[in-house]
């Protein structure tokens, strides 16, 4: 009748074992074991950047102890680092919200193109026009609704017609990059610097002013954090996303309109990132270029992640990321390691993040006898 | 545009299709699994990278005993195998340790760009300025020459005037298709990617088939990444060479609507177009126009499919989640 | 640890017989939950043997160690007398056991055959011809056609069912598991189902039914294992049962619900249904011209086949099911007014307290991962201005339910996945009876649960009777529903086949409504 008869022909029995590892579901974990085993995994993380430092013939230990001391040994690096964790943190903010509502917006990148390019307008065309403060806030605004318009298009078609948007982001990062490619290489292209592709400086009163030594980015940074932190915890539209994220059945059933739910979370998300490409542009870079992302837009969502979305917990990973990054730019000048080594280690350190969450969650049981 | 500009045209629209079709293919089997990767960049950059690097070493190895195909040959095999070790690192993470996919893939795109980076940039250090191939290992992935067949006209360029690798890419995409279509094992890796209880009720390893799919996977997008570094650079290291073309093929993956045949057509296209402004530049069409097409005609995609909600040409279903059995 | 004497006979017995499956001591618990403890059971050739039990009672949790999807704790299975260890649905089906399942494992985009053949081993290449005319083979011999070049999402529940049977037998399989398999069949297409079952087992098959619909065993099965709680409670020849020694093994006790049904005069009109029809996702009618009427203090029980549109009706009086034609007119102090078309936030608006219970609790009514407190305010949290959360009051509303209906959580930030079933159903109930609802609507509120929480959440309905709300009650115990309701009104294929007065109908008279199609 079939080619598979001869399978109801026992087979031997002996071949049959009982599997050896089975995995269950931990309902608690507490907090000690929690960090302990994150923090073998880090530690395991660094020992095989180690090892790879080891074979580029250096010592590891000085290379270790040279990027801290590289990225936070003195006033000046400290800064520096900083710099390099506030956009991570906004955005891994913006990426939160989206996240909260199982949205998974991976367009962060385009959204802070959005934001920096919508900025950049203002600084770049009407800075004559209005006082410092007033054109900040011009540009703050600009890039909130810029990044935010750019955050909900995808929205939008989720909500109508529940269209992908982990691609959907995706792409629309490439939209932003290209269009702001043409402004760089077209109208907005600074003539005064011949052939180079770049757009204009800034005017000083485009520049977002220091405390600390380090732009204000930095207290935008922190009171998003607890802005963010009551919104989701806090505030009935956090309630909202969660519910949403939850359950989209359970939401219709307790009379939530989750298209105005995915709209309006998806323009806050948009807009917190478009308050990155903001700072960026007014704080550290005095202008807007093709490189303006640098990849955060994507970083930020390992940020996000690791931190299980919680905006407190951000603050210490966007700043470890930093010091990471910071560290490597020194350990290039002193040991020659090219600063890619800092890229690779940070991918070597998420691996071990994600790979370790398994085992807080899972229990393993193992065969007796 | 005359003939020959034509013929020209077509010539480089191929070349650039190429490593996108291998990054296509690569991750059109990784998805047919269930594995949404979106380390396709890391990938290449791992691929690329290892491409130079066994090249390189072969031939400090062996110094004038180099045989260019040899060293062609271990840099399309290492490369594919760096590209199969991202796979391999994703599956771990993701079917094993059940870590979230889209987090998985960009972290194997940090990694894969800093790894491929920094192995190229060494190399350039250890070669004391930058690092560069054997001219017969180059020769290997320049255009070649077949006797009688490339010197029929037009003909003869358009179609049997490619490196080898070219031809590879196409053959990896029939024998995809071969496999997704005609196969048991197509079918049931079909079956696991749309419905892995299912296929697990069956019978089939669902472990091993998106292990499988995502190593090979990795591999092939490898070989895009080898192709940019060895074909494109002629064998050296240009810093951040993939330059985003993992996303492209990503974005190709669903404009090809996971049909292997169709991304053979969606590469070519992607890759004409951002060939054509150096063949057909139009006065106050910026070169940004040409290359935001691929991207607007795969949103339009996407979104045109889940109007019409086709159950078929669509992604496989269980991407982006991970498949557990005993959960409850 | 087998029970008793009479099993010691059947055992040795079965040593002689053709047995083809044997279950021994099988035990599986979930986290604390114990699904099966200590179950025997054993197969023989040429049967079919009904596994009969409650919802809840570890029927199919049994059955899936038995095909593989589970692993049991302890005990041991044979297969043709060899103790056999089962890993893998591919190790049960190289033991050529095949389990059907309640929710079909089918790969929508593929084809009938292309479904078949997953998973075999063979040629490389898929013999396509080979593979249809083979299966036309299999159809044939028992009785039924199969389009294998149909895709699975072309196709009828009944012709996804036959896909999975033909799955089955392909393998070679002679010991086939079907769970709850007229669930989602007419009862035409049951009865063809029956045919096909009845040649099989006389072609020499050795089949289990997971079921707990009585006719059915008895009209169908040789022999009837009963499981109560994960147990095995009674197993017998099916010629010696009858409905009521079932009944008795399934409950454990014979079915009084003593409960206190005041007789009387219908209470005021509450909610009026006129010709309601509804269309499914697929464009067909889901409800079909549905007229009743709802009164106060009345529980309205609804009975019938899983699928004839008790959850469209419950959404569509809720606001959750978009309407295509009809009115669901609710009335108030003579008062009437419209909710069709309405959500249920602006029917919430309108000053009508609708409660409902759906069936899906922690995929509909509660939100799973949240915690007791954040639950109460599910339905509530947009009632008080501004744009910050209160959780003083669902925290004490929380603490109340907590302690009026003995709740066992470890806490009010529990999150709610975390409580057993009955525990989770408390929850959601006394939520919704909390709000003060003049209409209660509740759908299957004891699936799942043990008898005990089951007679709470039963008087707890019967309270709110008792306080002139209008319940509206969506059963599955036909017992239960002449027990507890006033009226039963019979769902059948998305049309009212009937409604009886509860107090002097009896089983038979809803069963035969059911399953009445009107022509």
């Amino acid at each position: 009748m079939n080619e598979n008869k001869q399978i109801t022909q026992h087979p031997d029995y002996k071949e049959h074992h009982e599997p050896w590892v089975r995995m269950v579901k931990r309902d608690n974990v507490s907090t000690q074991r929690a960090v302990a085993v994150r923090a073998i995994a880090i530690l395991a993380a660094l020992l095989v950047g180690g090892i790879l430092i080891l074979l580029m013939e250096h010592n590891p230990i000085l290379v270790y102890k040279d990027m801290i001391i590289g990225s936070l040994g003195s006033p000046l690096v400290l800064r520096e680092t900083a710099r390099m964790a506030i956009p991570l943190l906004i955005t891994g903010m913006g990426i939160a919200l989206a996240f909260k509502m199982r949205f998974w917006n991976i367009g962060a990148e385009g959204q802070i193109i959005a934001g920096a390019t919508a900025a950049s307008y203002f600084a770049l065309f009407h800075y004559q026009n209005m006082p410092s403060p007033v054109l900040l806030m011009v540009m703050f605004a600009a890039a909130v609704v810029a990044g935010g318009v750019w955050g909900m298009i995808p929205a939008v078609f989720k909500a109508k017609w529940n269209t992908n948007e982990t691609l959907f982001t995706l792409m629309l990062n490439y939209v932003a990059l290209e269009g702001l490619r043409y402004l760089q290489y077209g109208p907005w292209r600074d003539p005064s610097k011949m052939g180079f592709p770049v757009i204009a400086m800034f005017d000083t009163s485009a520049r977002l002013p220091r405390v600390f030594g380090v732009h204000i980015g930095w207290i935008i940074a922190l009171v998003l954090v607890v802005l963010v932190y009551i919104y989701m915890k806090k505030s009935k539209q956090g309630y909202e996303i969660t519910v949403v994220g939850e359950s989209i059945q359970t939401a219709k059933y307790a009379g939530i309109n989750t298209s105005l739910v995915f709209l309006r979370t998806m323009f806050i998300s948009g807009a917190i990132a478009g308050i990155t490409g903001f700072v960026t542009v007014a704080g550290a870079n005095f202008t807007v270029s093709e490189e303006v992302t640098g990849g955060v837009g994507f970083t930020a969502i390992t940020v996000a992640w690791l931190a299980k979305l919680n905006p407190a917990a951000m603050i210490a990973i966007s700043v470890f990321l930093a010091i990471l990054q910071k560290g490597s730019g020194t350990i290039q000048t002193i040991y020659k390691i090219p600063s890619s080594a800092a890229s690779m280690l940070i991918g070597l350190i998420l691996f071990a993040m994600l790979g370790c969450e398994f085992f807080l969650n899972y229990k393993l049981i193992f065969k007796k006898k | 545009m005359e003939g020959f500009a034509v013929v020209d045209f077509f010539f480089m629209a191929v070349i650039a299709a190429t490593p996108l079709l291998f990054a296509t293919l690569g991750e059109i089997l990784t998805q047919k699994s269930g594995s949404l990767n979106l380390g396709v960049e890391g990938m290449m950059f791992m691929g690329a990278a290892a491409g130079v690097a066994a090249s390189y070493i072969y031939e400090a190895t062996v110094g004038d005993a180099t045989l260019g195909f040899v060293s062609a040959i271990l840099a399309v095999l290492i490369g594919f195998l760096a590209g199969a070790l991202g796979g391999l690192i994703y599956s771990v993470l993701t079917v094993t340790f059940r870590a979230n996919q889209n987090v998985t893939g960009l972290a194997l795109t940090i990694f894969g760009i800093g790894a491929g980076n920094l192995v190229g940039e060494l190399l350039g250090i250890r070669a004391g300025g930058f690092t560069t191939v054997a001219e017969d290992t180059k020769r290997m992935f320049s255009s070649i020459s077949i006797p009688w067949l490339s010197d029929i006209p037009v003909i003869g360029r358009l179609f049997f005037s490619y490196n080898f690798m070219v031809y590879l890419a196409i053959i990896t995409a029939i024998v995809l298709m071969w496999i997704f279509n005609k196969t048991r094992v197509g079918l049931n890796l079909r079956g696991v990617g749309e419905s892995p209880a299912t296929a697990d009720a069956v019978g089939i390893n669902v472990t091993r088939y998106k292990y499988i799919a995502a190593i090979v996977g990795g591999g092939i997008c490898g070989l895009g990444g080898v192709f940019i570094s060895m074909a494109d650079n002629s064998g050296t290291w240009i810093f951040n060479c993939i330059a985003g073309r993992g996303w492209i093929a990503v974005a190709l993956v669903i404009f090809a609507a996971w049909r292997p045949s169709r991304a053979i057509i969606g590469a070519l296209l992607f890759g004409g177009l951002s060939v054509l402004r150096l063949y057909l530049p139009i006065d106050g069409i910026p070169a940004q126009v040409y290359n935001i097409l691929p991207f607007v005609a795969t949103i339009l995609v996407l979104i045109f499919t889940s109007i019409r909600q086709s159950k078929e040409h669509s992604q496989p279903k269980s991407c982006g989640i991970n498949y557990f059995r005993e959960e409850r | 640890m087998c029970h008793g004497i009479f099993f010691d006979i059947l055992t040795s017995m079965s040593e002689v017989s053709n047995c083809a499956v044997k279950l021994n001591n099988i035990s599986k618990s979930f986290g604390t939950v114990q699904a099966n403890k200590d179950v025997c059971i054993e197969l023989r050739r040429g049967e079919i043997l009904a596994l009969l039990g409650e919802n809840g009672s570890g029927k199919t949790t049994l059955m899936n160690m038995l095909s593989g999807i589970y692993y049991p704790d302890s005990g041991e299975i044979y297969v043709d007398g060899k103790e056999v260890i089962i890993r893998s649905p591919k190790d049960a089906f190289d033991l050529g056991i095949g389990m059907i399942h309640q929710h079909f494992k089918l790969v929508d985009v593929l084809t009938a055959a292309e479904n078949i053949i997953l998973g075999l081993k063979g040629s490389v290449l898929i013999n396509r011809k080979k593979l249809a005319s083979e299966i036309r083979e299999i159809s044939d011999k028992y009785g039924f056609s199969l389009d294998p070049n149909k895709k699975i999402y072309e196709m009828s529940v009944s012709e996804k069912q036959k896909v999975e049977i033909v799955k089955v037998l392909y393998r070679g399989a002679d010991v086939l598991i079907l769970d709850e398999p007229t669930a989602v069949l007419t009862p035409q297409e049951a009865d063809t189902l029956f045919e096909m079952l009845r040649s099989m087992k006389n072609d020499g098959k050795a089949i289990i039914i997971i079921t707990h619909k009585l006719n059915e065993v008895l009209s169908l099965s040789d022999r009837v294992c009963i499981l109560r709680k994960g147990e095995l409670v009674g197993e017998l020849e099916t010629k010696d049962a009858s409905v009521k020694s079932l009944t008795e093994g399934m409950v454990g006790r014979s079915v009084s619900l003593e409960i206190q049904r005041e007789a009387g005069a219908l209470g005021k009109e509450r909610i009026i249904v006129s010709s309601l029809t509804c269309l499914n996702s697929d464009g067909l009618k889901a409800l079909d011209d549905i007229s009743f009427k709802l009164h106060e203090g009345e529980i309205l029980g609804i009975a019938g086949i899983a699928g004839s549109g008790q959850k469209e009706l419950c959404e569509a009086i809720t606001g959750l099911y978009p309407v295509e034609g009809g009115s669901i007119t609710y009335i108030n102090d003579d008062e009437p007014s419209e909710l069709c078309g309405l959500t249920p936030t602006q029917i919430a608006k309108k000053g009508v307290h609708l409660a409902f219970v759906p069936e899906d609790r922690l995929g509909m009514g509660l939100v799973a991962g949240l915690d007791m407190i954040e639950n109460m305010m599910l339905k509530s949290y947009n009632n008080e201005k501004g744009f910050l959360i209160n959780r003083k009051l669902p925290k004490s509303t929380a603490e109340r339910l907590i302690d009026s209906l003995e709740i066992v959580t470890p806490g009010v930030s529990t999150p709610v996945r975390r409580l057993s079933g009955g525990n989770v159903q408390k929850v959601l109930l006394g939520r919704e009876i909390d709000s003060g609802p003049s209409v209660l609507v509740v759908a299957y509120p004891v699936r799942g649960l043990d008898i005990n929480s089951s007679y709470t959440i039963y008087n707890l309905l019967n309270e709110q009777r008792k306080n002139g709300v209008a319940v509206l009650f969506v059963g599955e115990d036909l017992d239960v529903l002449l027990e507890l309701c006033d009226r039963i009104m019979v769902l059948c294929g998305g049309r009212l086949s009937g409604i009886v007065n509860a107090p002097t109908a009896t089983k038979e008279e809803l069963g035969i409504l059911m399953t009445h199609m009107s022509d």
